[in-house]
């Protein structure tokens, strides 16, 4: 029989087939530091998100220390509410200030946080006090044209 | 309930089938009993391997009943009809071995299956069977290694590897050279009479058939035209059988396929 | 000219009920051989050595593809993204593009060539030379013997094969990228393990894989156990078993990606 022959060829088989999805999981993808359960989460309130997106990086000096776990709406205020997880091994002041912020000139947003020197730090489920607002490029040519056109009045005849 | 005597291995009650709205057997009674070696004869297309089929449960019938070893064939479940079909060895046309495996494989496969001996018996089995057909030094080829001849006999010691008390046989010499007819007919009249089995023979090869056979059954039209001994088809004066028998282009089996009349369709009328 | 419409609407109405008679087959068989996975999971070298021959036999054609592939990839990608100054984020489009899509995908197109095809040959030349019945006569299922373990082989192989081509093409663009136009190693590396999640994208590419093999597989064993056992059958059989697995994967891939990345933008 050849029945050896089959079980070497398919455990081989096998092997390199985990293997290949070991280098997925671990070195393609991140498993170590990216388990979406993990961690605490805090909530961050921003006039305005721009194009904030579910699942983009948190970060605090570029490092990547979290993750956006959902994004809503206040009824009420009409705030934009942002829940950020933070990797449990992060912790910040309770006067951090959240920023949304771009990657290059056009890159994908991500929230940037700042820490602040208050000896208490945040914990699950805390509200982040102070916030900054993405910026928005319509908003900022618009300001930009109307301050020139407010700096020159009446230039021509 | 068909009434059952135990001589009786066979018992076919007017059995019809049809394949769509094509008839092809039409009322058929036929008895065989147990030890008796017939064979099943008539022109192609003329219901011979269904009739096989039937008997093996492959097919089902649309009215009638078929008893095998007492037991109604189209009635059993699959666990049942395969229960019955361990008895029963069947011997395809061109053998049908199985061809990812060798010689020894092939007869060791019913073994592998249907019981749980150890490998050594199975060896000792396999090599038994492949002696009796003459071809124990065969058995590491392939199949597509044998002859015609050859792969028939390593089919029919694969085929008798259980002991079957039925053995049926769809056309076993179509394809043959003349010694290998007579080593298989030989076979099947030998391995009847030590095995103490029923034997039905589908056949078109009538000298050999004759040689061996308690009993010729002759097929027409999905009805039996003729049941009679071997003796007696050489000297009727049937139409039918002496057509077949004499291999006459005419007769009641027609040349000619129905058409048109010939002269109308060549003048396009 | 009535009569030549009614000609149209029946052909049309042929069309369709043929295709529904073939569904209600396709159904009838696949219950048949879920009811006889059970007999087949018994028997583990049976699938073992379908899975070497479907499996192990497509390794080489499934890893080449991958890298060729992978290095195609980067060559494209880095040609864009070098126009806006982000080169470091091929790593991230490549192995996006690989796990989430063509991984899967291609490979799963890749079997449907090499391996089944084969599949479907074997099965109907099994029927057209009567060793499914010669089976069936000694009261051996061909379903549980024959078609489940050739079923299951390629459920079984394909998540594995997808796995292996992916890793292949980003291992090829790393090649491209980072060897030859000189990317930077870790700005490769770290982007992408960054942008690639384990779940959503590591694990729904495997799940699509999953399910294309149950459809490639049961598209093979399906055509060749019914193939008209005859040598133009078993040529249309096969034709069959490669342009119905690929349609079928290529639609199948587009519902799961729909439902799969939905939510997520």
């Amino acid at each position: 029989m050849n029945r050896s022959r089959f079980d070497f060829a398919v455990g081989l088989f096998v092997a390199i087939g985990l293997l290949a999805m070991a280098f997925m999981a671990l070195k393609v993808g991140n498993l170590a530091g990216f388990d979406s359960g993990s961690g605490y989460a805090i909530e961050a309130r921003f006039d305005n998100i721009g194009g904030l997106k579910v699942r983009a990086p948190v970060k605090s000096a570029g490092v990547v220390v979290g993750r956006v776990e959902s994004i809503g709406l206040d009824a009420e205020t009409y705030e934009a509410r942002v829940l950020l997880r933070i990797y449990p091994n992060y912790r910040f002041s309770k006067d951090t200030i959240a920023s949304i912020l771009t990657s290059g000139l056009l890159g994908e947003q991500y929230v940037g946080l700042e820490s602040g020197g208050d000896p208490v730090y945040l914990g699950a489920g805390d509200r982040l006090g102070k916030t900054q607002s993405a910026m928005i490029l319509e908003k900022l040519i618009s300001q930009f044209l109307f301050s020139k056109a407010a700096e020159t009045p009446a230039k021509a005849p | 309930m068909t009434s059952f005597h135990e001589s009786e291995m066979i018992a076919l009650k007017d059995v019809c089938f049809s394949y769509a709205d094509r008839p092809i057997l039409n009322g058929i009674d036929l008895t065989i009993k147990r030890g008796e070696i017939i064979a099943i004869m008539g022109g192609s297309g003329g219901g011979k391997t269904t009739l096989l089929g039937l008997i093996a449960g492959r097919l089902k019938p649309q009215s009638g009943s078929v008893l095998v070893n007492g037991f109604e064939v189209p009635k059993l479940r699959q666990t049942e009809l395969y229960g019955l079909r361990r008895k029963i060895g069947m011997l395809f046309q061109f053998g049908a071995l199985f061809t990812d495996l060798n010689v020894f494989d092939n007869v060791a496969f019913p073994y592998r299956e249907q019981t749980n001996l150890p490998e050594e018996m199975i060896r000792t089995l396999v090599l038994l069977k492949l002696e009796a057909v003459g071809l124990r030094g065969a058995k590491d080829l392939m199949p597509a290694e044998l002859s015609g001849g050859m792969a028939r006999r390593v089919a029919l010691a694969r085929a008798v590897a259980l002991d079957p008390s039925v053995m049926l046989y769809d056309e076993p010499f179509t394809g043959l050279d003349p010694i290998s007819v007579g080593i298989i007919g030989r076979l099947i009249k030998r391995l009847n009479r030590a095995l103490g089995m029923t034997s039905v023979i589908v056949t078109h090869d009538l000298n050999e058939t004759l040689r061996l056979v308690d009993r010729v059954v002759v097929l027409s039209q999905g009805k039996i035209h003729r049941d009679m001994a071997p003796e007696e088809i050489r000297s009727t004066d049937d139409p039918f059988i002496r057509q077949f028998a004499d291999g006459l282009p005419d007769g009641p089996v027609p040349f000619h396929y129905p058409g048109r009349d010939y002269w109308s369709e060549l003048m396009g009328q | 000219m009535s009569a030549y419409f009614i000609r149209l609407i029946s052909t049309l109405g042929h069309l369709v009920t043929s295709r529904i008679d073939r569904l209600g087959l396709v159904a009838r068989f696949a219950g048949l051989l879920l009811v006889s996975l059970r007999i087949a999971l018994g028997r583990l070298s049976l699938i073992f050595r379908e899975v070497y021959f479907s499996g192990v036999r497509s390794l080489s054609i499934v890893a080449v593809s991958g890298l060729f592939v992978g290095m195609v990839l980067a060559v494209q990608g880095y040609e864009v993204l070098q126009r806006y100054g982000s080169a470091e984020s091929l790593g991230v489009i490549v192995a996006l593009s690989l796990v989430r899509e063509l991984g899967p995908v291609v490979t799963a197109l890749l079997f449907a060539g090499r391996a089944s095809s084969a599949v479907t040959a074997e099965i109907g030349l099994m029927r057209a030379t009567e060793q499914l019945a010669a089976m069936d006569m000694m009261a051996v299922d061909p379903i549980s013997r024959v078609v489940a373990p050739r079923f299951l082989a390629a459920v079984f192989s394909m998540p594995f094969l997808a796995a292996i081509f992916s890793t292949a093409g980003v291992i090829g663009a790393w090649i491209i990228g980072v060897k030859l136009i000189g990317i930077d190693d870790g700005a490769f590396w770290s982007q992408m393990q960054a942008n690639v999640d384990v779940r959503i994208d590591v694990l729904n590419g495997l799940v699509k894989s999953i399910v294309f093999g149950t459809s490639v597989g049961l598209i093979s064993v399906f055509e060749g156990y019914f193939a008209a056992p005859t040598a133009e059958g078993i040529a249309t059989a096969t034709t069959r078993t490669v342009v119905i697995s690929s349609l079928s994967v290529l639609l199948l891939d587009l519902l799961l990606t729909v439902m799969m990345f939905r939510g997520l933008s």
